[in-house]
């Protein structure tokens, strides 16, 4: 058994487990074709970093990729699913995408290096605990609520008092 | 479990599917007619919410009846009387104020009723409703708001928003009573037995009511039907819009 390519602490089993599937698979390469495939809202976060991308099977005529839903509703799933069928044509093989429910997804699966992404984008990533939700842009943590649903179901909106730009929040789901 | 078949199991799950389908459409007619943007954005990214979750129950459905139907075919083309949802959902979407009240109701049953559904031990059922819980939760957080932000306003906003309740007061019963074929499925550990959920609906609203001066309706008549597939006249008209095209052009895709 491979180890994984980075010692994880204190993550949730199933996101561990996510890792280690991707760390042990025998097509690396697919996984990383696929780190091109971005939400189409949030085009710099892929969507392994974001946890949707949960697993790539390969046999002999067929690829299956295994995603899960941010919340039902996410009119941006169907568009990752062409996204991925897209980028995976070269394969020649037949590419099916297969949506799993369980686990729920969670916002506690976006990596350290995705949280980084979000903020210098410009959306304040899910606040952590014992972490107060601050401005991506100044840091300042004096903000208003402008909205419970921003631009996007996953997002709040709100807005900084210090420097005065509104900013989205992905809220932690 | 062994004894509930899976076209019981179907049937239960169009329930479902239809409270979501016809809540969502209704919330979805706010889209560009909002109060203010950013409120039209969230009545719509709330619509879409149970949207998703009506299409994952008539998913789940159509792989129940294995008989072709698809998720689409159980939304655009059955009929009002085929329709089993709740009448609250249907019920016209009045002025903001009666969708706030509605969508505070709902929220405070929908979130207990998953947190239910949850245990439900048949997986497919437990794993949606797991997705749901977390969205129930800032469904509630933001229709809570709003309860308390009308209903302790201005005089013609508290008055609205009484009026609103009290109108909607005879369909909340409705939420909580469950044929004798919803209680067999809850007895198998399928279902939710939504009696049970009463007591701390109840007393959450009255919670809330109290803070937002709002009296709770002492009216005691209340309207049953929905999940005979007998409804107000409102729902044809929602049915109307929402199957127009595939009714026009069966089939058509895009
Ligand atoms: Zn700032």
């Amino acid at each position: 058994m491979a180890t994984p390519t980075k010692l994880i602490s204190a993550i949730p089993d199933e996101e561990y487990q996510r890792r280690l599937r991707r760390a042990n698979s025998p097509r690396p390469d697919l996984w990383l074709k696929l780190d091109a495939v971005t939400d189409p809202e949030i085009p710099v976060v892929s969507i392994w970093d974001l946890g949707v991308l949960q697993d790539v099977e390969i046999s002999d005529e067929d690829i299956v990729v295994t995603i899960t839903p941010t919340y039902s509703g996410c009119p941006a799933m169907e568009s990752i699913e062409q996204d991925i069928i897209k980028c995976l044509s070269t394969s020649g093989l037949k590419i099916r995408v297969r949506s799993r429910l369980a686990p729920a997804w969670s916002t506690s699966w976006i990596s350290d290096d995705a949280r980084q992404a979000l903020k210098t984008y410009g959306i304040a990533p899910p606040s952590q605990a014992g972490e107060a939700l601050c401005c991506p842009r100044c840091g300042s943590t004096e903000l208003r609520t402008i909205s419970e649903f921003g631009s996007t179901a996953c997002k709040a909106l709100f807005q900084c008092l210090s420097c005065h730009e509104p900013f989205d929040h992905f809220k932690p789901f | 479990m062994s004894e509930i078949s899976s076209e019981q199991i179907k049937e239960y799950v169009l329930r479902l599917a239809d409270d979501a389908v016809v809540q969502g459409h209704r919330l979805s007619e706010w889209c560009s007619h909002g109060p203010f943007l950013e409120e039209d954005l969230a009545l719509t990214n709330v619509a879409l919410d149970f949207i998703g979750r009506a299409r994952m129950f008539y998913a789940y459905a159509a792989k129940l009846a294995d008989d072709g139907s698809t998720e689409d075919s159980f939304a655009y083309t059955r009929d009002c009387r085929e329709f089993t949802n709740l009448l609250i959902h249907e019920l016209p979407r009045g002025d903001f104020a009666f969708t706030c009240v509605r969508q505070y109701l709902v929220d405070e049953y929908s979130l207990r009723f998953m947190e239910e559904l949850c245990n439900s031990e048949d997986p497919t059922l437990a794993a949606i409703a797991a997705k749901a819980i977390k969205e129930s939760r800032y469904h509630l957080r933001r229709s809570r708001d709003w309860m308390l932000r009308l209903g302790d306003g201005t005089a013609e906003s508290n008055r609205r928003m009484q009026e609103a309740l009290n109108e909607l007061w005879g369909y909340t019963h409705e939420l909580f009573e469950a044929d004798r074929f919803e209680l067999s499925l809850a007895n198998a550990g399928v279902a939710v037995d939504p009696s049970l959920l009463r007591n701390e609906w109840l007393t959450a609203v009255s919670t809330t009511c109290e803070e937002a001066t709002l009296s709770l309706p002492t009216e005691n008549w209340s309207v049953r039907g929905g999940r005979e597939g007998i409804h107000t006249e409102h729902l044809g008209h929602l049915l109307s819009d929402l199957q127009f095209l595939q009714r026009a052009y069966p089939g058509l895709e895009w």
